[in-house]
């Protein structure tokens, strides 16, 4: 907790918003100068280094490391974080629970991409909160991999957390099992496996593709509780019709914050939160200003109104 | 303790390097002699995506040495279900040595010149490629009973969902066009209308349909976004296995 006193500007936060505003500042100029000022002037400066295609992405970029920065200042300083519940990610340590008092075992899918996807560093953060409470409760655990990469640092992960839950002497190399790199042998190779070794809980959190469904209707039928996460839209109906608890899209990747409770992971969340806010209110900004310039001056119309509305929608859509 | 921070150290390096590369692609990585004075952002982000490659190639490995050893314990001990071991690893060897005999300089993995298959062309065509064909059709029967399941009217949701899901089939196939006059008709008392089911399926996904999805896209970029940003600064070390609860 801090001990400054109330009302008064954090230094931290007051440098993280200081640099934000020195980094969008050729912005702002580019925004206030004529366009043939800004050619003559330090245009082509900035041209040379920078990607300029990209200052929608860049401006974004900025507000929100600023804004995820702050709320994680924030949150150090001991301000009080609220985070929604998230039914899939209270279940978690349920579905562990019941299988340990099942004595069957916990199948864990990371999905089926590499480390270079984000949804798996995701799941992996998953893994671990799930390893850790496995290797509490002396549950059975066995995660299955599609790609090397990711079957090694599955293991990396799972080692660590029971090391970190004083139980290195019940991790077993077989705990994380490679299958193989084909998405469909890898399919019938974990359907056989729900089905034979019949597992109490099935994990099927990261990135999947057609075999969702597939996963997902088969460990329906063995009675197992199922817990899906993915940021796939064309797989997250799949899960959602098959799986007891789904984590949609930011709900899974704030699934590791969430479990670990972590006020510094947390203050992330809140402050990719505010973000959102401010996405929605510039979308919102930019339909009414549609509405009132079509209302005005008709669809083809060119007033200012229009024009700002447009250029509110092409830089959201970067173009 | 050291290792983890090596761990953490290269995963700053790597992302800020894509980054940079993203917005700064064509500033100098190391402007000064005896560097390479032509390494640039981008260039370093590539050659990082080479790497990635190489280090899943020897990670392969690591992963064919885990299936070997896990299934030949299981055949070992004559665990439950051996038998399938005894077929993988069968499976895992002989396309192994197809592979491996297809290295001579006249033979190859692919056809022969005279369009008869290799050995390892003749397994991947005759026994592999139907296996996952198979699968992947089985995909049909466990859509409809997906199907069944969601579709159920347990609820107002489930309802709107089977009345949305059921235009959008009907809007999709000639059968929908064949009928829309008639739907129209008797819907409104007039002719006409002999594209209702097909507007309405149009309707559905591009309006309803897209500002869901949209809402959703939005809402899992931000996020990807968040936890990137936690993984570069160091801050998400729970896929390390270390967490900070207690």
């Amino acid at each position: 907790m801090s001990d400054r006193a109330p009302g008064k500007l954090d230094p931290i936060i007051a440098l993280i918003a200081g640099v934000s505003l020195l980094l969008l500042l050729p912005v702002l100029v580019k925004l206030v100068l004529p366009a043939a000022a800004w050619e003559s002037g330090p245009g082509p400066f900035f041209a040379s280094f920078f990607e300029t295609k990209n200052t929608s992405a860049f401006v974004l970029f900025v507000v929100f490391c600023s804004l995820v920065l702050i709320s994680i200042r924030r949150a150090r300083i001991g301000a009080d974080l609220y985070i929604r519940p998230i039914a899939g990610l209270k279940a978690v340590d349920e579905a562990i629970g019941r299988a340990t008092e099942m004595g069957r075992k916990i199948l864990y899918v990371p999905g089926i991409q590499s480390m270079d996807e984000i949804q798996t560093i995701a799941s992996l953060a998953v893994l671990g909160h799930v390893a850790k409470q496995t290797a509490r409760y002396g549950a059975d655990l066995d995660v299955s991999n599609r790609d090397p990469l990711t079957y090694a640092a599955a293991r990396e992960t799972v080692k660590q957390a029971y090391i970190e839950a004083g139980r290195p002497d019940a991790f077993r190399e077989s705990l994380v099992n490679y299958i193989t790199f084909d998405q469909w042998a890898l399919t019938a190779a974990l359907t056989g496996k729900m089905v034979r070794e019949k597992p109490a809980a099935h994990f099927f959190i990261g990135s999947f593709y057609a075999e969702a469904l597939m996963l997902a209707e088969v460990g329906q039928t063995t009675g197992a509780i199922q817990i899906a996460g993915t940021a796939e839209l064309a797989q997250l109906p799949f899960f959602v019709c098959a799986c007891d608890y789904t984590l949609i899209g930011e709900e899974f990747y704030a699934a590791s914050a969430y479990l670990s409770r972590a006020p510094l992971l947390l203050g992330s969340i809140k402050g990719q939160d505010l973000v959102k806010g401010l996405v929605l209110a510039w979308l919102l900004l930019a339909a009414g200003l549609i509405v009132a310039a079509a209302a005005t001056g008709g669809a083809d119309s060119t007033g200012p109104v229009a024009s700002l509305s447009k250029w509110m929608v092409s830089v959201l859509s970067h173009k | 303790m050291m290792k983890r921070r090596i761990a953490l150290i290269l995963t700053f390096i790597a992302g800020s390097l894509g980054l940079f590369a993203f917005f700064f692609p064509g500033v100098p990585l190391f402007p000064v002699w005896p560097f390479v004075a032509t390494a640039n952002f981008k260039s370093a982000s590539d050659r990082l995506d080479t790497w990635m490659v190489i280090v899943a190639g020897f990670a392969l490995t690591l992963g064919v040495v885990n299936v070997v050893q896990t299934h030949g314990r299981k055949i070992m001990r004559q665990e439950k279900g051996w038998m399938y071991s005894v077929a993988l690893l069968g499976g895992l060897f002989s396309m192994s040595a197809a592979g491996i005999y297809g290295l001579q300089p006249t033979e190859g993995i692919g056809k022969y010149t005279d369009g008869t298959s290799t050995p390892f062309d003749w397994i991947f065509g005759n026994i592999f490629f139907p296996l996952q064909a198979t699968m992947f059709a089985l995909l049909a029967f466990f859509m409809a009973s997906a199907a069944y399941r969601a579709f159920r009217i347990r609820s107002f949701q489930a309802t709107l969902l089977l009345a949305a899901a059921v235009i959008v089939m009907l809007g999709r196939i000639p059968f929908g066009e064949m009928i829309s006059p008639h739907l129209s008709e008797s819907i409104t008392g007039t002719p006409g209308g002999a594209y209702l089911l097909p507007w309405l399926t149009n309707w559905i996904m591009d309006k309803p349909n897209s500002a869901g999805q949209s809402g959703i896209i939005i809402g899992a970029a931000l996020g990807a976004a968040a936890l990137s940003l936690r993984v570069i600064l160091g801050l998400e070390t729970s896929y390390l296995g270390q967490g900070k609860e207690g």
